[in-house]
């Protein structure tokens, strides 16, 4: 079996600057059945936390078990092994009431904004449902709620009285956080929760997501697999693939100066929206990823088959994720060659 | 395409019925009421004999006639219906009590009940059920309630697994996961999410299969094993009037009408319902506002230029509207030009248009939409004058394309090599062999790996990006001379989207391909493209060569838009610049500039009159009378 | 593909147990059976014992079934209780008839519905109301009463095929095809109602798909996109539904068997249940099990076959 790496002692990045955290991942595994019911590790001892009033970004590729993370800590998929916890209580396996009570305070903004409210009722009743089971409301005390919050996220108190099907991606989208926020929740996971929107809409969804941080002072995982909204949004970045942490460092340093290979290869292989810059940064993605060979999941280090600088250790042992050069945690045989490349 | 608030109208209404949904209950119920008040409304006592009323068409005594012994046929069948709905009642709810729950609960928690409930399924489907019902009825004969409480149950295992199938569709929604994260009992959320939304598929297999519970009902009654004499029954009527068919037509006609009436009624509630409910989910289409189409004459100074000699593919005032009682506009005057190895970019968010755009250059608009003004100028003809049957063969060898979602659009039923040489000997008439050997070579040039292993593939077993170059092999094999990607990397991975591009990139210099590449994404657009237009509600705003619209931009909204990426943004964690209100919809487009309500720079004149594409620049156009002020980005971190 | 058919066989044996024995029981718990109804109402006990016991009737019923078991493994199926004669050869006479109905109807369903379904999948909205119409009035029509109206028309009044009877297809091909004509028409109609449905319902699900498009855009003449690509993938449901409607093709052709009187493996069955004659209602249960399992499995493999998802060779 594989040899699991251990987070480094003492302080490391990837848990909060500040005290307690709110959400806490340590070891988490989770396995998964695919089609073919082959057994899958989709996430592989992960380990970070989330503090009060932060967020923090969770990026990768598809496949990096980055939406997998975010719906086993709201109980939608089961933990094969680690320990999550939520305030200091573990919740890696409560029962369905504690997750009832837990929703006040933990809450999920979904990706799809076509799937995720019920076509068959209307907005305001499901946006009463929250207060309904939390704050025991009535029904006039929710429908004021509803009115409030609806026009905190920008859209008129008639909405209420509208089915999902009236409105657009966006519109759907302000639904689904002001849902996520009507009991006023300490920290909400968006999970892609602007992937599927328009760029102009995006934007708008941002700042509207920024606003409410300042004003409730929520925590956001930030579950994204663009990594320069990820920076925009996160004091805090994690970088995922095939469900392992690669590096875990405050946004600039892992944005602006990425130690770990892939990393550097998913920003190389973002593109910039210049033409210049972008044909820069062609010549040093060319550098960054070795074409993919099929699955060569035997490997330790998971990117292993397309990283340019890997050698046989990376095949035989896994990484520990240590400080690297940059304040960053990295798990990474070959931090320093990295680094070095990078800086040309 | 964006919805617009007001659109919505009314709260969404209820699955309306069909008239003749309401004409078939109104019959069922008539049979069934008739069959409880029997006694009362019967003319005649079924049962009593009167030889010399014998074989009797329709009368004024007898409206139906009556059989050998002269009993009343009208009677007779009231009687009878007792029997047969009775037993359809049985049957139905046996069928419902049993299938139902075991198919919620099948369906809801899957796992093992949902494998046992689908095997009995599978044994059960195969039962001769009338074997079965044969024992039963050797066991206890002439009852009907056995017969028919086996039917159902042996009927209900079907029930479950489509209501299994139901329920785990639902299940899958997001909106059962969020009830989930909510704390919702299990009980709670199949309760109020999931029940609710197979109601009416619930509704039309029942009254299917208490159609078929009728049908075998007669059935049996027919061939003596049910309903004995002198008790009628409509199955009992029909034998009888076999008997005496010779000499008598009519006696077999009155019970075997009302037989198919009653079983086509419920056939119709079935139907009805089905239909009705087809639109719950669907997004309402934007609001039909009739806008008078503008008179535009190709007064664009864009359009009066001739065809650049080296261009491979040209557009000339483009424009689209939907057809139908209130048509709209959806393209309006959109001009640009492609070279032959070069990349025009397509830039716009969703409702500008752009996907209709070259949807209409491919010929392949969709229903409901067609092109109403403008040229398409590809090797020396006019696309739009072009049968059906010319359009056809400029697909493919002509102009190709490849869409988003890649795996979606290969034909999950061929491999992947075949798919290839199809096109192969389609366009170019070679031999087994000879496809044989350039698709193996198409697969190399798109980098495939092991492209023989590759070509046995089914496209279930390939990945987005490997997809997405067979797709690219598939629109190359016939050597066409444009090839359109509408969106070709969005549901691709970032680092295989660089590579797709990447591959692109190199066909155009290997091949002279020239690419139009349809995109939201303006680092896309920088990475692939030597030249852009912006489209917004239909129109060409601005076009530029790649450099030029990224070092100034000439249009207020080419500029929000490349803003509001936070890779252009100042500081982290704080407000991007984002552009206030949404897209208008199509059909409630502005006069005047359809930009200036959401614009800051608009001014009266903005909105005065239509605003026309105007050079503004060296080979830069820009449809805004405020052009010049529109300031540059600064990209911080290059 | 092997796969496929050994998990169908696999599922099979089980249900060749379970209806045999199913049969086997309900019938045997009869008060009646079949001494009585051999001896007539005016029997003695004595009498009926004593046939009961020459019959081996009195035995519990799994050594019965036990008895039966091990003789029909070795092909023999017993006798009638009534008549004497072979089980296997009254089936034998029985089998073609059930079977001509079947096959042709079929035939005829599929001939008739696929080709309208595909037909009114092109024209949408009016052939959709086509079709439905259609489709409800085959669903409603009661085979009996359909066989009855045009047994009426085309052999009492236009005399163009038999009223009744059955030739074998070895004593004369287009006998045997005439005295079929009729009562295949009845039950197939509902069947090509349906297919015509569901094939409709499929290609206009598979029209609408994204790799419809991809084709045309490829260059690919429509009658390609059609007939190759769309109606392959909207076949599979059609074959499944096929399956189905085999399964009450049984109960179907037992009922215009009666309206044409000939003497198919329904008929032969209906009669053994009210004359309680065991060996004979179970050797039909045997038989009409078998041809539900082949049926299915042939829609098995055709589902394989046009699916490539379905085959699990990877």
């Amino acid at each position: 079996m594989m040899t699991t790496s251990r987070p480094a002692d003492g302080p490391s990045a990837a848990d909060p600057p500040a005290a307690s955290p709110l959400l806490e991942f340590k070891a988490l595994t989770v396995d998964y059945r695919g089609p073919d019911r082959k057994p899958h590790r989709a996430v592989d001892n992960v380990s970070f936390s989330i503090g009060r009033g932060e967020t923090v970004g969770l990026v990768g590729e598809s496949g990096s078990g980055k939406t997998t993370i975010g719906a086993t800590a709201v109980g939608l998929a089961p933990a094969a092994g680690g320990v999550i916890r939520f305030d200091g209580e573990d919740i890696t396996r409560t029962s369905t009431a504690r997750r009832r009570q837990l929703s006040a305070r933990l809450q999920i903004i979904f990706q799809d904004p076509y799937s995720s409210l019920d076509p068959l009722r209307t907005v305001g009743r499901t946006l009463m449902e929250p207060l309904l089971l939390h704050r025991g409301n009535s029904r006039g005390e929710a429908g004021t709620g509803v009115s409030a919050m609806l026009r905190r996220v920008g859209l008129d108190p008639s909405a209420a009285s509208r089915y999902p099907a009236a409105f657009s991606g966006g519109q759907r989208q302000r639904i689904a956080i002001a849902r996520a926020l009507m009991v006023s929740p300490e920290l909400v996971i968006c999970d892609e929760a602007v992937s599927a929107l328009d760029l102009s809409v995006q934007a708008q969804v941002l700042n509207l997501l920024l606003g409410l941080q300042e004003e409730y002072r929520i925590s956001y995982l930030f579950i994204s697999h663009d990594l320069s909204v990820v920076r925009h949004m996160s004091d805090r970045i994690v970088v995922l693939y095939r469900g392992q942490t690669m590096e875990i460092g405050d946004s600039e340093s892992v944005h602006d100066h990425p130690s770990h290979p892939y990393t550097q290869a998913l920003l190389s292989a973002s593109p910039i929206p210049s033409p210049r810059a972008q044909a820069r940064q062609r010549e040093r993605l060319k550098l960054a990823l070795r074409p993919a060979r099929p699955a060569a999941t035997t490997a330790f280090c998971r990117f292993a088959s397309r990283c340019p600088f890997a050698t046989e250790i990376c095949e035989q042992q896994a990484p520990a994720l240590v400080p690297g050069p940059t304040g960053a945690d990295v798990a990474c045989h070959h931090v320093a060659e990295a680094v070095a490349r990078a800086t040309v | 395409m964006t919805v617009p608030l007001a659109a919505a109208g009314k709260p969404h209404a209820r699955p309306r019925l069909s008239p003749l949904a309401i004409v078939a209950m109104v019959v069922l119920a008539v049979l069934i009421l008739a069959a409880i008040f029997a006694p009362l409304i019967a003319p005649y006592n079924p049962i009593a004999e009167n030889l010399s009323a014998a074989y009797q068409g329709p009368s004024a005594h007898h409206l139906l006639g009556t059989d050998e012994f002269g009993r009343d046929l009208l009677s007779r069948i009231i009687y009878g219906g007792r029997v047969s709905l009775l037993g359809v009642a049985e049957a139905t709810g046996l069928f419902v009590l049993i299938g139902l729950p075991l198919g919620l609960l099948a369906g809801y928690f899957g796992g093992v009940l949902e494998s046992a409930i689908s095997l009995i399924a599978e044994v059960s489907f195969a039962l001769p059920q009338i074997i079965v019902v044969l024992a039963v009825l050797a066991l206890v004969p002439d009852s009907t309630a056995s017969a028919m409480i086996v039917l159902g149950v042996l009927g209900a295992p079907a029930l479950a697994v489509f209501i299994s199938g139901a329920v785990k569709s639902v299940r899958a929604e997001l909106y059962i996961s969020a009830a989930r994260v909510t704390g919702l009992r299990p009980g709670r959320i199949i309760v109020r999410h999931v029940v609710p939304a197979i109601v009416s598929p619930l509704i039309v297999q029942v009254s299917l299969f208490a159609g078929v519970a009728l049908l075998f009902q007669t059935g049996l009654d027919f061939l003596g094993l049910g309903t004995q004499p002198p008790q009628p029954s409509w199955g009992s009527m029909v034998a009888d009037g076999a008997t005496y068919l010779g000499r008598d037509l009519w006696m077999v006609l009155p019970p075997g009408l009302v037989i198919i009436l009653a079983v086509m009624s419920f056939g119709l509630i079935g139907d009805a319902l089905q239909d009705a409910r087809a639109d719950r989910r669907r997004t309402t289409t934007a609001g039909a506002r009739r806008r008078a189409p503008a008179i535009r004459p190709l007064s664009s100074a864009r359009d009066q230029l001739t065809v650049p000699a080296d261009a491979a593919l040209t557009v000339r005032g483009l424009s689209a509207e939907t057809t139908g009682a209130s048509p709209a506009a959806i393209v309006e005057d959109v001009s640009f030009s492609v070279r032959a190895g070069g990349c025009l970019g397509i830039v716009g968010e969703s409702g500008c248009g752009k996907t209709m755009t070259v949807m209409a250059m491919m010929g392949l608009l969709p229903e409901g939409v067609r092109t109403t003004a403008g040229q398409i100028l590809f090797q020396g003809q006019d696309l739009r004058t072009c049968t059906p049957r010319q359009y056809s063969q400029v697909r493919g060898s002509g102009i190709a394309m490849i869409s988003q979602e890649p795996v979606a659009n290969l034909d999950p039923s061929f491999t992947v090599g075949h798919q290839i040489t199809e096109v192969v000997r389609h366009h170019g008439g070679l031999s087994r062999r000879q496809a044989r050997a350039r698709m193996i070579e198409l697969l190399e040039q798109v980098q495939l790996p092991d492209p023989g292993a590759t070509a046995r593939r089914y496209p279930h077993q390939l990945s987005g990006g490997m997809a997405q170059r067979a797709l690219i092999a598939i629109a190359l094999a016939a050597n066409p001379a444009v090839l359109i990607a509408d969106e070709p990397t969005t549901a691709l991975d970032v680092t295989v989207q660089a590579e797709i591009l990447d591959l692109l990139r190199r066909l155009r210099e290997q091949t002279g391909l020239a690419v139009i590449l349809v995109s939201h994404d303006w680092g896309v657009i920088a990475d692939a493209c030597d030249a852009a237009i912006v489209m917004y509600a239909g129109e060409v705003v601005e076009e530029a060569g790649i450099d030029d619209v990224f070092d100034q931009p000439r249009h207020p909204y080419s500029y929000e838009l490349m803003a509001a990426n936070p890779r252009y943004a100042n500081q982290p964690r704080t407000p991007l610049p984002s552009i206030k209100g949404t897209v208008p919809a199509v059909g409630e487009w502005p006069d005047g500039c359809r930009f200036a309500e959401r614009c800051r720079f608009a001014a009266a004149e903005c909105r005065a009159a239509e605003i026309s594409l105007d050079p503004v620049a060296d080979g830069h156009w820009s449809r805004c009378l405020r052009n010049t002020e529109v300031p540059q980005l600064k990209l911080e971190n290059a | 593909m092997t796969r496929t058919l050994l998990r169908r066989l696999a599922l099979s044996i089980p249900l060749l147990f379970v209806v045999t024995i199913l049969t086997f029981v309900v019938t045997g718990l009869t008060p009646g059976g079949a001494a009585e109804t051999i001896l007539g109402t005016s029997a003695t006990s004595a009498k009926i014992a004593a046939l009961n016991q020459q019959l081996g009737l009195n035995q519990p019923v799994y050594l019965q079934y036990g008895h039966w078991l091990e003789h029909a493994v070795h092909g023999n199926l017993g006798t009638s209780v009534l008549t004497g004669e072979s089980v296997t050869t009254i089936l034998g006479h029985a089998l073609p008839v059930t079977l001509s109905l079947i096959v042709g109807a079929v035939i005829v369903a599929v001939v008739i519905g696929i080709p309208l379904g595909v037909f009114s999948a092109r024209r949408a909205r009016s052939g959709g109301q086509v079709v439905d119409a259609v489709s409800l009035v085959g669903f409603a029509l009661p085979n009996f009463f359909l066989g009855l109206m045009l047994g009426y028309v085309f052999s009492n009044v236009l005399n163009w095929f038999p009223a009744s009877g059955f030739t074998p297809l070895t004593q004369s091909f287009t006998g045997w095809l005439s005295s079929i004509a009729l009562p295949v028409v009845t039950i197939a109609l509902p069947g090509a109602a349906m297919i015509a449905r569901q094939t409709r319902q499929g290609m206009l699900d598979v029209l609408g798909r994204d790799y419809i498009r991809s084709l045309r855009a490829r260059g690919l003449p429509e009658r390609s996109v059609i007939y190759k690509h769309a109606l392959r993938n909207a076949l599979g449901n059609v074959v499944t539904q096929l399956g189905i409607y085999i399964v009450g093709l049984l109960l179907a052709t037992t009922l215009v068997e009666n309206v044409f009187a000939m003497q198919g493996v329904g008929t032969v069955a209906v009669s053994a249940t009210s004359e309680h004659d065991l060996p004979v209602l179970e050797g039909a249960a045997l038989y009409f099990t078998v041809v539900v399992v082949i049926a299915f499995v042939l829609v098995d493999l055709a589902r394989a076959w046009l699916n490539p998802k379905l085959r699990r060779s990877h």
